[in-house]
């Protein structure tokens, strides 16, 4: 049961993320980079991260991903604006994202994680034990994930603020 | 030395006290000193070092002349099995000098606020006096050698401060630089010496290195290299021949500077680490030689440019390099007490003696050349009146202090060697000359300045002129301290400072004791010889009425030479400065601009040449970072992999 | 779900986000807008994101899911920087190809 639930988020994982990178027109790219997303949540809850997958519906999907949308409209970018490389350069980028999996999954067999024994904690995703950790063990990045933020807010305010000539 | 050691920690505030309040003095003026309205700064100073003679007199009221203390504040330097402790140690020797420092210094800077009452370096000039201070302090309560060099190059760099104090002035610039040199000469033979120690004993602290150096042999090369080594480091700081010719020069500094530092303190240094090191000249009689000889030498020698010359600052100079040397030649007869006493009362009437020049000065409105003064006894009654006391305690005229101090030297020379004897009594004769040459050519007879200066001839404020009152009654009363047992009394001078003079004495040959009779004898040649020296000036300045020269005129060989200081500075010109600047021009043209300059230029123009080369790699196109990133990753995983 | 980390080997999941990082390199070398680009680093993230989230569920040990967390700041606050920058560099050129954009160099 599980491991086809597995197969078939997977498979639409991998297609949604195919079509981010042959969808001619941007707007389709980001719809389905949307859609990558949502089954990149359902493998967090598989993984028993519930909390997170929720957040990270809100942020990416929510946010990030609305954010793209309106600059791609903002822009008014469609296929025929669209810049194109040849094919030779799609070749040789094929090729070498292809050598980067082979060397990624050389190194995997290299050093292959052993099976895991340990009891099966099935609630460490739960809103209560990452707060936890996230207010004692990692107070102090937490808030200063904050002064990033504001940081991100103001500099991008200021960079898309129409200059004065 | 050290098995009375004062358990009592009372002592251990006024202790730490004594250099700590100059520090904060020191602190204050040269942080808020500006901000500081000038009157204030003066006072700040000089009440913290009226704190520390405070302290100082508390300190030796209650500390027996056999104990000491002994602080050591924390380890400073650890290496191995050798420790060295930031530590300080008082004991009757130190407890001498903090008297002698603190007590002067303080006369001293009350004088200052007086005499340096215009200038515009008034706040800084106390910052650097009193930093002059500590170090000083630190240096004499230091409780091992490495404490004791800290102060010594701290009094070192003060003293260059303030030679060069009115740093506008380019030849003051160069009488500063020439100091700190000739200072850096000797502190090499004293870091040298630190060095042997610390190799071959294992320790700087005093008592240590001292037992370590009483189980060695008398004359042990060990000991005769240190020693000899150490007093390198006392020639320098205490201007001895060959290192004695920046102090003439080093009075290019305001004059209070020359009385503290280049007279009655700093300068003392030298015959201060000689006694504290006394076990160790003791067991090394071939230093001891080597010691009475410089001194001697450096006496006369001198006393006979101090004849001749006719700035008043310079003849005072020449007169303290003389005395130094006497000091030295009193060490070098063993006689360790005696030559401390006379540091103590050479320190009284010649800080007298430097001030009441400085009261000159100032009443003529900072002219030095005694050919334009005269008759000045009229107009300035209190410097006139001070400056004849110092004179006569210096010439050694009884009761004054210098007669006690010289007399004794000069007893203990005639006991070891007549000669000694007559070289030092000579010498003696023509300081009791030079200085009251000094005295009729500047008191006496007509004025010889201008009308204009000679209006405005006016005796010092009360703050200048009461120091110098109280100097001139430690120069009357200074001697009591140690009057000589052949005239019925005890010395109490060298019975205090016997606790430290004691621990050397089994090593000192036994001279043999003179008669009575002899020492009366001795007495009475040398007040004769003084006052007949007295006399002799008196008759060539007052009665004949003769003048010094100008400079112009020519004059006999050997005179001429006096007055050139027998060219001494021209001779370590041609033979040293000379020669180095004609190795430093050989070694800028073959070593700096041919070698050195080639290197760093073939290494500019390398990181050049790559620099133009590899920046084509960065074509501006995002796509072909991106690719070379990718690269970058692939080829660090096969490194990873495969490697 | 107790029993997904039972059924599937964790290898699986290693395998997914290697390729879904791929997927994200090759989009960077392949597309010239800009906007893509950006969109395939979020792509590579979120397999990072993926690969902590697994080693945090087979572990037991939930610092990995704090990770991801903190990831996520890094990339909201990146993404909005980033389209700022290019919402400006595209008012100066009237393009979002990178081939355009070629003047950092000497």
């Amino acid at each position: 049961m599980s491991q086809t639930i597995f197969f078939i988020l997977s498979a639409l994982t991998i297609i949604s993320a195919l079509g981010v990178l042959f969808a001619k027109n941007p707007m389709y790219s980001v719809l389905s980079l949307i859609a990558c997303f949502f089954t990149v949540a359902g493998h967090y809850i598989m993984l028993n991260a519930q909390f997170l997958a929720i957040v990270h519906l809100i942020v990416y999907a929510g946010a990030i991903m609305v954010l793209f949308l309106f600059v791609v409209m903002l822009l008014n970018l469609n296929a025929e604006t669209e810049p194109h490389k040849t094919s030779k350069i799609k070749f040789a980028a094929v090729i070498a994202g292809g050598i980067l999996f082979l060397t990624i999954i050389a190194s995997l067999k290299a050093g292959i994680p052993g099976a895991y024994h340990l009891p099966v904690k099935s609630n460490i995703g739960l809103v209560e034990i990452i707060g936890q950790k996230l207010f004692t063990d990692y107070l102090l990045p937490f808030e200063v994930s904050s002064i990033l933020f504001l940081s991100a807010m103001i500099g991008s305010v200021l960079l898309a603020k129409k200059e004065k000539r | 030395m050290t098995e009375n050691i004062l358990q009592d920690t009372a002592l251990i505030t006024p202790a730490l006290l004594v250099p700590l309040l100059p520090l904060i003095g020191f602190i204050i003026n040269g942080l808020a000193g500006k901000r500081l309205p000038k009157s204030i700064t003066g006072w700040i100073a000089s009440l913290a070092v009226l704190g520390s003679f405070i302290c100082s007199v508390s300190i030796f009221n209650a500390l027996d002349a056999t104990n000491s203390i002994n602080i050591d504040l924390f380890n400073w330097i650890t290496f191995g099995n050798t420790s060295i402790a930031f530590g300080l140690q008082v004991d009757s020797l130190t407890t001498t000098m903090l008297l002698v420092v603190s007590g002067i210094g303080f006369l001293i800077h009350l004088y200052s606020i007086g005499y340096m009452h215009d200038d515009e370096g008034f706040t800084r000039f106390f910052t650097y006096l009193n930093l002059f201070i500590f170090f000083m302090l630190i240096l004499i309560m230091g409780n091992n050698y490495l404490m004791m060099f800290i102060g010594w190059e701290g009094v070192g760099l003060c003293s260059y401060l303030l030679i060069g104090f009115w740093f506008k002035n380019d030849a003051y610039n160069d009488a500063a630089k020439k100091a700190f040199v000739m200072n850096r000469i000797g502190d090499l033979g004293f870091l040298l010496g630190m060095f042997f120690m610390l190799f071959h004993f294992g320790t700087l602290d005093f008592d240590g290195v001292a037992n370590a150096a009483a189980g060695l042999d008398s004359n042990h090369i060990l000991i005769v290299t240190i020693t000899l080594l150490l007093f390198v480091g006392a020639m320098g700081k205490s201007a001895q021949i060959p290192l004695y010719t920046w102090l003439p020069d080093a009075m290019a500094g305001p004059t209070p500077v020359s009385a503290l530092i280049h007279a009655a303190t700093m300068v003392t240094a030298g015959i201060y680490m000689v006694v504290r090191s006394n076990v160790l000249f003791a067991l090394a009689p071939h230093t001891l030689d080597v010691v009475l000889i410089t001194g001697v030498a450096t006496s006369v020698f001198a006393a006979v440019i101090g004849l001749m010359q006719n700035d008043i600052k310079k003849v005072l100079a020449y007169s303290t390099v003389s005395q130094l040397g006497l000091m030295f030649a009193a060490l070098g007869l063993g006689a360790f007490s005696s030559g401390m006493f006379h540091v103590v009362t050479h320190a009284f009437f010649k800080a007298l003696l430097f001030l009441g020049s400085g009261s000159v000065i100032h009443a003529l409105h900072g002219e030095q050349d005694i050919r334009k003064m005269g008759g000045l006894g009229k107009y300035i009654k209190i410097t006139y009146f001070t400056f004849l006391i110092g004179s006569l305690a210096i010439s050694g005229i009884p009761p004054f202090a210098g007669f006690f101090s010289k007399d004794e030297i000069l007893a203990k020379a005639f006991e070891q060697n007549p000669l000694v004897w007559g070289i030092l009594s000579i010498s003696a004769m023509m300081t009791a000359f030079y200085m009251f040459r000094l005295v009729y050519l500047t008191f006496n007879g007509n004025f010889r300045g201008t009308e204009e200066t000679k209006k405005h001839i006016h005796e010092s404020p009360a703050i200048m002129t009461t120091p110098l009152v109280i100097l001139a009654i430690l120069s009357i009363v200074g001697g009591f301290m140690g009057l000589p047992a052949v005239l019925g009394f005890t010395h109490r001078f060298a019975a205090y400072l016997s606790h430290v003079t004691d621990a050397s004495k089994e090593f000192l040959p036994h001279a043999h004791h003179l008669s009575h009779a002899t020492e009366y004898a001795l007495i009475a040649t040398a007040i004769i010889a003084a006052i007949a020296a007295i006399l002799y000036a008196r008759n060539q300045y007052v009665s004949k009425g003769n003048l010094p020269v100008s400079d112009e005129q020519a004059l006999p060989v050997l005179q001429k030479a006096i007055v050139n200081k027998f060219y001494v500075d021209e001779l370590y010109d041609k033979l040293f400065v000379k020669p180095i600047q004609v190795l430093s021009e050989l070694f800028l043209v073959l070593v700096d601009k041919l070698i050195i300059d080639l290197l760093v230029n073939a290494t500019a123009w390398f990181v050049g040449l790559t620099g133009r080369t590899i920046r084509l790699i960065q074509t501006g196109n995002t796509g072909f970072y991106i690719f070379a990133m990718v690269s970058g990753m692939i080829i660090l995983l096969v490194i990873r992999l495969f490697i | 779900m107790e029993n997904t980390i039972q059924t599937i080997p964790q290898n699986w999941y290693l395998l997914l986000s290697a390729f879904l990082f791929c997927i994200g390199v090759m989009g960077v070398l392949m597309r010239r807008n800009a906007i893509i680009i950006l969109m395939c680093i979020e792509l590579m993230l979120n397999s990072v994101n993926l690969l902590l989230v697994s080693f945090s569920a087979y572990k037991g040990n939930s610092d990995g899911q704090v990770f991801v967390f903190f990831i996520m700041v890094v990339a909201a606050a990146e993404v909005a920087v980033g389209l700022a920058l290019l919402m400006s560099i595209y008012r100066n050129v009237a393009s979002t190809d990178i081939n355009v954009l070629n003047k950092l160099k000497w």
